[in-house]
């Protein structure tokens, strides 16, 4: 049992290129792995649109509530005090707390939403096999079609990924 | 590498320039110096953590600081025995050293987070080689900062009930119309907020340490703080949107934190607070001292470590127009808060400004205006700009000409206010002045640490900097698309 094959480039050029290819030839079940962010590869693997926008606006509203919730709560209903005359109910006075917890709680549901999406932490992966993935961290750029997709082919597919000029391709153990 | 590196001869964003920007930034200095590869960058920035000589420098400055940290210890020590009679502050001047320090130091971290998250969002090339030490920079200040009204409690154990709202046995809660309380909840969300931030940015330089690590030791470690990032581009997706987004919630809070911050002084009425213009004042003064100290820092490191290839005079250019900018903003200000005490009608607010400029305190009112106000001027120059060792000075000075702004805030308005009859003179005792440099030595040494223990420069960040890293257009799938 393999988890895939994968082909180290030794540029994003010839990574997007060999991306493109990929897709194009039908392959789906496939990841690049890459030292820095780049975009063009969310094209090249159709990578989907994700959820966090989503998931830190609910974030955001759920602090923000929740922040104007508790100072509602304690100043007005569990113990309300009178400072100097004003309303219990002195709204002008709970933004700031409430502007804070909206931040707060909109940042934590980004922070774990990202590792949560991304099934970290994760101290074991397949792709770490391979010898020369240490320099994914570093300058080399890789590409991984795995051996679930029901495109794949021990041999048709590592002669696919032998074609796009890779350095080098090797078997990715389980 | 496989291709020959090209001179840089036009900074990155060329290919969207018009002839008439190209010739504007001619004698610019590029962001990162030409011959850079993705290799040569990683090994320069991770060979500073993980070689095993540390420069005898590091050792030197660190036992410096470490002592000023004693001091701190020390002066915790007595003030917890002996309670906050030790400092020189006492009715009227019930404010001093306390505050003028932690907003002297909150102050100090806006840069970080103007550096890391309003630069990104505007799409500052710049700002990718100085952003992460100035984030450790920010968190280290927040922390120094927070020191000082927790140990003003004097029974910072008991703090908790004070300033968070939890449930306890009194069944009392915190009072929220007051600016203290929304002060808590404003610094402690910045340090969280700053970092996650940080922490989210360290992630996968912390897998190429555990990539590149040659000890057992330091694989297990980078290994467990690196969360098994693999740089999948699924991951790289989800991380630049929280990464951005991040940085779009960071830039209204750290806009709201020393609003907040001059809040505890502008709700009040003492006269010399009781301003509306005190929020863009104090966010102004928080930049301009920020970016003195991200200079204070950048100089020695730049030149210990050999990094002028990362961070050029492109940087420094840059940081020292930001301090301009904002600096002319304070004394914008400082003119403004002359003129609103004359046209305010008011005999105390008159009295306020008479007794700043020629009081007791007044020789500090002229050495701020001296710093913040004219010699900022200098800035104006090319020859400074290119002046390191002028402008690490200079940077020294903007730090104390901060300082004093807060101390005459602070304590002039507070030692003769409405009544002449409860006027008083204030002095600092020596643990006021122990306290202080005791929180310098804590700053320093947590710096110090940082550089030798985590990646200075955020090396993900420089690798897309590198001439590589664009794509190539016209390659072979252009064709098929």
């Amino acid at each position: 049992m393999i988890h895939g094959l994968m082909a180290e480039f030794d540029n994003p050029t010839d990574l997007v290129d060999a991306a493109n290819r990929a897709r194009l030839a039908g392959y789906t079940a496939m990841d690049a792995y890459t030292p820095f962010p780049i975009e063009e590869l969310n094209e090249a693997l159709a990578l989907k649109k994700n959820p966090l926008p989503l998931i830190i606006l609910l974030g955001g509203i759920a602090g923000g509530v929740g922040g104007y919730f508790l100072e509602y709560w304690t100043q007005v209903i569990a113990w309300p005090m009178n400072i100097g005359g004003r309303p219990f109910h002195s709204w002008p006075h709970f933004v700031p707390v409430t502007f804070e917890c909206t931040v707060l709680v909109a940042s934590f549901a980004a922070f774990i939403g990202m590792l949560a999406l991304n099934g970290l932490p994760k101290p074991y992966h397949p792709v770490f096999n391979v010898p020369a993935f240490d320099r994914a961290s570093r300058d080399r750029f890789f590409l991984c079609i795995e051996a679930d997709d029901p495109k794949f082919d021990r041999h048709a597919t590592e002669s696919f990924l032998k074609d796009l000029h890779p350095v080098g391709v090797s078997e990715v153990a389980a | 590498m496989a291709q020959p590196q090209q001179p840089l001869q036009a900074p990155p964003e060329a290919g969207s320039m018009t002839a008439a920007h190209r010739e504007l930034l001619a004698g610019t200095p590029d962001v990162i110096a030409p011959g850079h590869t993705f290799g040569s960058v990683t090994d320069k920035i991770a060979g500073i953590v993980l070689t095993h000589r540390t420069p005898i420098g590091w050792f030197l400055g660190f036992a410096v600081a470490f002592l000023f940290l004693m001091i701190l210890n020390v002066t915790i020590v007595k003030l917890l025995f002996t309670g906050i009679g030790i400092w020189g502050n006492n009715i009227p001047v019930g404010w001093a050293f306390d505050i003028i320090n932690f907003v002297w130091w909150i102050g100090i971290g806006h840069a970080g987070t103007l550096i890391s998250a309003i630069l990104l969002l505007f799409r500052q090339q710049w700002r990718t080689s100085i952003n992460r030490f100035a984030e450790a920079m920010t968190l280290f200040a927040v922390a120094c900062a927070a020191m000082f009204p927790l140990l003003h409690t004097g029974r910072p154990w008991l703090a908790a009930y004070w300033l968070f709202p939890y449930p306890n046995t009194m069944q009392l809660w915190p009072q929220f119309r007051s600016p203290l309380i929304w002060d808590v909840f404003a610094v402690s969300t910045y340090f969280t907020v700053s970092l996650l931030f940080w922490f989210t940015g360290l992630i996968p330089d912390l897998a190429t340490l555990r990539d590149t690590a040659q000890s057992k030791f330091g694989q297990r470690i980078f290994g467990v703080l690196a969360l098994g990032w693999r740089g999948s581009a699924r991951h790289w997706q989800r991380y630049e949107t929280i990464y951005l987004i991040l940085a779009g919630l960071s830039t209204p809070l750290v806009l709201s934190v020393h609003t907040v911050v001059s809040f505890d002084f502008a709700v009040s009425n003492v006269p010399g607070w009781h301003a509306t213009f005190f929020p863009p004042y104090f966010v102004a003064g928080a930049i301009y001292s920020g970016f003195a100290m991200v200079m204070t820092l950048a100089v020695p490191m730049r030149a210990a470590f050999k990094l002028d290839d990362l961070i050029t005079m492109r940087h420094i250019h840059n940081m020292t127009k930001i301090m301009l900018a904002t600096g002319m903003i304070v004394a914008y200000a400082y003119v403004n808060e002359v003129f609103y005490a004359w046209y305010s009608g008011n005999l105390y607010e008159q009295f306020m400004m008479q007794n700043r400029q020629t009081g007791p305190f007044g020789p500090f009112y002229w050495m701020l205006i001296a710093i913040n106000a004219c010699m900022i001027q200098l800035f104006w120059f090319r020859k400074v700009r290119d002046n390191v060792v002028l402008l690490f000075i200079l940077s020294l000075l903007v730090n104390v000409g901060m300082w004093l702004e807060r101390f005459v805030i602070i304590v002039v308005s507070l030692h003769r206010d409405f009544l002449p009859s409860s006027w008083d003179m204030y002095a600092p005792t020596r643990w006021d002045f122990g306290m202080f440099t005791g929180t310098i030595g804590l700053f320093l040494s947590l710096f110090f640490l940082f550089v030798r223990l985590l990646p200075a420069i955020s090396i993900f960040e420089v690798r897309t900097l590198v001439p590589e890293a664009r794509l190539k257009h016209g390659g072979a799938s252009e064709h098929l698309l």
